[in-house]
């Protein structure tokens, strides 16, 4: 057995004039959660498209336990389960139906594939619904169907394209706690991308940050937040015209490293944040600079993403280039 | 093995999906009588003109209607495979192990099923409205087996566009655009010798006469087997040709995801 459950190899791709991915590389090892987490348009679904075997890149390799993607795809096939970003079950067929369908594609005898069935929809709370058809479902039960349905064959690497995209939080922390439980009981590997900070944060056992089609940085999220240094001073201010003169006050302030202005707000990393923060609005009082909210945090992947992509998520994921943006008014 | 049983599972899907959706199995099983019932009256004087033979007009027509409906029913096919992309199926199926041709093979398995069906009610219609077919059980056997290579052509040809093109309007618009001509550039509903010339021309090379004269030459009292073989050769080839063509589609689809 190969000690690494997925792994990809400089990876690129481009659609046309639309580089996808520039260079992607990284390793996953069995029986963990991990994250790709990036904003939209990073490359995240390319990335699982080419795992999964749906699509070629135009460089790099990928294997999945040792099994190269794109020279061996159907016994790659044998190995993953897939939960594509949109449904992709059959609504017209119901959710027993739609299990069992998945279960005898892969070789499973109808007998064998109603007993898997019975377990998943026992498992994920779906057995009274079974019998009726699945488009008629809620939300939150129709994607763990689509969960349900990648893990009929059991699959050692399960693949996992925007899971909680359009859930309500409640059918969100069910889902999370299933997809938990995969990698701790079933010992499942799961690769799981998304664009939420607080889902990477939550489920990934190690994670990497994707934008504009690369990796711009690895490792377990306490490791990427505690690299960072320090606690993060955040200032929103009331002009912000302000940001320039704010920044040189900023910078003559001991114990303040490295400062990053997004539309109206101020990102300061500094050592001690509760020391610091007393000083620092005396001087930004000395300087004029007049504030709307003030407060100190301890880093989260979004100061993370910040540092390495040069802009925060919120604007990446609109589409926004570094340094311009909303006023953002940042909670204390 | 494995691919008979993908098939079985794949082409039962599509079949239980059909009979989930009454509405549309209502219009598929209404149409075809619809189509001999309004030709057969509109141009039921026109079996009076020489050329006709000496049976009635919808004696003429049902052969050709058969092949009609087979034809404008397959030329839907690929909205299946449209909807499956949208509904995201499509991704799903294509990294599971089915193998590309078992997919094509499943959809036409449907799709000849559909067409005996609707071939039977068409056949039914008729002899309830008053025709009289020649040539027993063979012939009829003959008939189906037309129609059924016909489907599969378009049916084909439906899945290759609808994996090209990826929307339900540019294939609908291009099977609208195919199939209302198809039917007029051959005999279904005009003797052969009444034709202009430039269009019995035209019509040799038209799989829908093909169909249609190996489907009357079947049920004539005695046919000419000749004729019935060569035009019967003819499609299967085509039809081996088109699902081919499908089941590149499917190649070329991927490589452009």
């Amino acid at each position: 057995m190969s000690t690494t459950a997925v792994e990809a190899v400089e990876l690129g791709k481009a659609y046309g004039k639309v580089q996808a991915l520039a260079g992607l590389s990284f390793a996953v090892r069995p029986g963990i959660v991990f994250g790709l987490l990036g904003p939209n348009g990073a490359g995240k679904s390319t990335t699982i498209r080419i795992l999964t075997t749906l699509s070629r890149p135009d460089r790099g390799r990928a294997a999945i336990h040792g099994i190269d993607v794109g020279e061996h795809p159907e016994r790659v096939r044998r190995l993953i389960g897939y939960v594509p970003q949109r449904p992709g079950f059959d609504p017209v067929a119901t959710g027993l139906e739609n299990l069992v369908m998945q279960a005898r594609i892969h070789g499973s005898s109808a007998k064998e594939a109603r007993r898997c069935a019975g377990e998943l929809l026992d498992r994920f709370g779906l057995t009274a619904a079974a019998r009726r058809r699945a488009g008629t479902w809620s939300g939150g039960m129709q994607r763990k169907l689509d969960v349900a349905m990648g893990l009929m064959h059991r699959p050692r690497v399960l693949f996992l394209d925007e899971p909680t995209t359009g859930l309500d939080p409640q059918a969100r922390l069910d889902l999370w706690a299933e997809i938990a439980r995969l990698a701790r009981e079933d010992g499942m590997t799961v690769l799981l991308t998304t664009h939420y900070l607080e889902e990477a944060d939550h489920l990934a056992a190690q994670l990497v940050i994707v934008d504009a089609g690369r990796v711009v940085a690895a490792g377990t999220p306490d490791e990427l937040k505690n690299g960072l240094g320090g606690d993060t001073v955040r200032v929103g201010l009331a002009r912000p015209a302000d940001a320039a003169r704010a920044r040189a006050a900023l910078a003559a302030v001991p114990g303040v490293g490295e400062t990053v202005s997004e539309g109206g707000s101020l990102h300061a990393r500094v050592r001690n944040g509760a020391a610091v923060l007393p000083v620092v609005l005396s001087a930004l009082d000395g300087a004029g600079v007049e504030l709307v909210a003030a407060g100190v945090a301890r880093p989260s992947l979004d100061d993370v993403y910040m540092r390495f992509a040069g802009r925060s998520f919120a604007e990446a994921e609109a589409g926004g280039k570094a340094g311009v943006g909303p006023l953002e008014v940042v909670p204390a | 093995m494995t691919a008979l049983t993908h098939a079985r599972l794949l082409s039962g899907r599509s079949l239980r999906t059909l009979s989930r959706q009454p509405a549309y199995l209502l219009f598929t099983l209404v149409q075809p009588m619809l189509w001999l019932l309004l030709f057969g009256q509109l141009f039921r004087r026109v079996a009076e003109l020489p050329g006709f033979g000496t049976g009635g007009y919808l004696d003429y027509l049902t052969p050709g209607v058969v092949v009609m409906t087979a034809m404008m029913s397959a030329g839907w096919a690929g909205t299946t495979i449209v909807d499956d992309m949208e509904r995201g199926v499509m991704d799903r199926t294509l990294i599971s192990p089915i193998r590309r041709p078992t997919l094509v093979a499943a959809g036409l398995t449907h799709q000849a099923l559909v067409t005996v069906v609707q071939s039977l009610i068409v056949f039914g219609t008729g002899l309830l409205a008053g025709a009289r077919y020649h040539g027993g059980p063979l012939g009829l056997l003959t008939v189906l087996g037309c129609a059924v290579l016909l489907a599969l052509v378009f049916a084909s040809f439906s899945y290759a566009v609808a994996l090209l093109v990826r929307q339900h309007e540019a294939l609908i618009a291009i099977s609208q655009f195919l199939v209302l001509p198809l039917a007029f550039l051959s005999s279904v509903m005009m003797a052969p010798a009444l034709m202009p010339g430039w269009v019995s021309r035209v019509a040799r090379f038209n799989p829908v006469d093909w169909a249609a004269v190996a489907s009357r030459e079947a049920l004539q009292v005695d046919p000419n087997w000749t004729v019935v073989l060569q035009r019967t050769g003819l499609l299967a080839a085509l039809a081996i040709v088109t699902a081919w063509l499908a089941v590149s589609s499917y190649r070329v689809h991927q490589r452009s995801l």
